[in-house]
């Protein structure tokens, strides 16, 4: 293979330095943005750790207008609701991929995976209306709680919303596993579903663990439908019970009171210090998907 | 069509060796001026983009009443009342142009001390360090009472308690009375509605309600209190659940929610919410509606404030307020 001619004539060698130079600036200009947006997060967020004592900060209590800037009902209650939306995504999302990719008959794949995208098109402020309207009433009838807005509704929705994406990347997963992986498998006597349970899913696990990570990142920052769903209630959550009790994330926070803050006071500082936390979480769960991503292509193998 | 099919397996054609890679395809463009990795063009873009960063705060806009535009910003309470107002003035007026947005009194009290409004929309007063800071920034805000505002506590239809006192209000929100049997209800347990903190609603509850009235008191609202965004949330749990009890204006309430009775002493007299209850001032949870300028109003500002304290005050009842007189 012969490389391309390179220019001689000085005008296309200049458009030719020109153009590269243009799209390392654009791929560069990812990084950026991101490393930009954290600095702004940072500078805004940061005095709230020098105007208040950390006690204060990371206490129990989030009463914003009276002083009390307690912000650990928030993160524990976006961790919680982040949990148990995955605990509920994954046997889903993993059940769909593995009908979807080894057990539908090929018409019904053809319907089901566009489906599935149209799943992922559904904009959050429906979901959480939806959820507002039917979804908290029968989780009150059913479970004999007080209100329906709860932890559990907003991780019933959250779940919804993570499980497109869960399902496809999963299905890539199972998709990557070698055909001779399940041949060798049928060839040892085992039925379908072992070989499916026992392994093919096994030597998907990586991938499906990527996916489980990226659902995560979508769900923990998801603001409107919680917003709606789980009550803003600012308690610790406290036992197995809290999951049936309402609950205040970071991300409805900050929607409902960015709004009316004053610029520069210590309220102001406190949600941008709450922004911090969530961004460095969403980062900490994105890089490390990534990173499985990138470590296993680079390796050429399966896990 | 896949050829191999129709050769006998023996006869397939083997997949193609691997060549080793050739120095020269390895690296198929060859690089220009030697140098591994040129940064100039990452630098700069950092560069600039850091330029744009020291773009600070929108100017405030000129002053008020000089021209033909009028702002309004604030209490979402309001926000309704407000444009009914801006609409029936521009069909009299067309010259003036009068924008409406809400946002809770908070900001528009905010956009005031930063002089991006002209009128502060507030369903409440202005405390005392917001009053401070406006000093501060050259405003002295100017307060006028423009309605009256009734808040209606409700419940679901089928909740048998009819009738509450403050005292047991104050009990319920703050936390300390959590079954309805302890008011002579049924034996549930009570689920507080409540709207956000930025809302002026919930800053005169916690005030007038919650703490009676008493400087002094810090009772807060109940941790356990559902803090909805709207009045539409509110709405959509009273009228579905039983345990539910909730507080709003009362030109919010729907038809599927129960108005309550409130007394004001212990074996005071119960008054349900209506315009001639606020009026004589029977009813014990009413407010008053401010719209705060800076400074006295002059030119279209005060045609506009004077024409809302007079003719406008047709427009209120029809939105569920309660005129002036």
């Amino acid at each position: 293979m012969n490389a391309p001619h390179t220019p001689t004539h000085p005008r296309r060698r200049w458009a030719e330095f020109a153009i590269e130079a243009t799209i390392r600036v654009l791929g560069f200009s990812t990084i950026a943005f991101v490393l930009l947006i954290f600095l702004f997060l940072l500078r805004e967020g940061l005095p709230v750790f020098f105007e208040k004592p950390l006690g204060n900060l990371f206490g129990t209590r989030w009463y914003p207008t009276f002083d009390l800037l307690g912000t650990l009902p928030l993160i524990l209650g976006s961790l919680l609701v982040t949990v148990m939306s995955i605990a509920i995504a994954l046997p889903l999302g993993v059940a769909t991929a593995v009908f979807v990719r080894e057990v539908a008959p090929p018409w019904a794949r053809e319907v089901l995976k566009p489906m599935i995208e149209v799943l992922a098109g559904i904009p959050s402020v429906v979901l959480g209306f939806f959820g507002m309207t039917l979804v908290a009433p029968l989780v009150r009838e059913v479970l004999h709680v007080p209100t329906g807005l709860t932890a559990f509704t907003g991780a019933f929705i959250l779940a919804y919303m993570a499980l497109p994406t869960i399902i496809s990347v999963a299905e890539d997963a199972l998709d990557a596993v070698p055909k001779s992986y399940r041949d060798a498998g049928l060839a040892m006597g085992a039925t379908q579903w072992q070989t499916i349970w026992r392994v093919v899913v096994p030597a998907a696990r990586s991938g499906i663990l990527t996916a489980v990570m990226l659902g995560m990142g979508r769900a923990i920052g998801e603001t409107m439908a919680v917003m709606m769903v789980t009550g803003n209630a600012a308690r610790m959550p406290a036992g197995l019970e809290a999951l049936f009790r309402p609950i205040r994330t970071m991300t409805a926070t900050i929607a409902a009171e960015m709004g009316e803050v004053a610029r520069g006071s210590t309220h102001y500082h406190a949600l941008f210090g709450i922004g911090i936390i969530l961004f460095l979480l969403t980062f900490a769960i994105n890089l490390a998907a990534a990173s499985t991503i990138f470590r296993k292509r680079r390796r050429g193998g399966l896990r | 069509m896949n050829r191999a099919r129709f050769l006998p397996t023996q006869q397939r054609l083997p997949a193609p060796r691997a060549l080793p890679p050739t120095r020269r395809s390895r690296a198929p463009f060859p690089r220009r001026g030697g140098r591994g990795f040129s940064f100039l063009p990452a630098i700069l873009l950092i560069l600039c983009l850091s330029a744009l960063a020291g773009c600070g705060a929108p100017q405030p806009t000129s002053r008020p009443g000089s021209h033909n535009a009028i702002q309004i910003k604030g209490s979402d309470t309001m926000v309704n009342l407000a444009l009914a107002w801006a609409e029936a003035y521009m069909q009299a007026h067309p010259e003036v142009e009068i924008s409406v947005s809400g946002g809770g009194s908070g900001t528009g009290i905010t956009a005031l001390i930063n002089g991006t409004t002209d009128i502060a929309d507030a369903s409440r007063e202005m405390k005392a360090e917001e009053i401070a800071s406006a000093k501060e920034n050259g405003i002295t805000p100017v307060e006028f009472v423009v309605a009256y505002d009734a808040i209606a506590i409700v419940v679901h239809p089928s909740n048998p308690v009819g009738e509450l006192t403050l005292q047991q209000l104050s009990g319920i929100y703050s936390g300390k009375t959590t079954n309805w049997r302890q008011v002579g209800g049924e034996d549930r347990p009570i689920v507080l509605l409540s709207r956000e903190s930025n809302s002026g609603t919930y800053v005169y509850f916690l005030e007038n309600v919650v703490r009676l009235g008493k400087k002094e008191s810090n009772l807060l609202f109940s941790p356990d209190a559902l803090l909805m965004p709207s009045s539409e949330g509110i709405s959509a749990e009273v009228s579905q659940n039983p345990n539910a009890i909730g507080y709003d204006g009362l030109g919010y309430v729907t038809a599927g929610q129960k108005v309550l009775a409130v007394a004001r002493d212990p074996g005071g007299p119960y008054v349900l919410p209506s315009a001639q209850t606020v009026m004589d001032g029977s009813y014990p949870i009413a407010r008053n509606l401010y719209m705060y300028t800076a400074g006295r109003p002059e030119g279209t500002l005060k045609a506009y404030l004077e024409w809302i304290l007079g003719q406008g005050q047709a427009l209120i009842a029809t939105l569920g307020f309660v005129p002036l007189r």
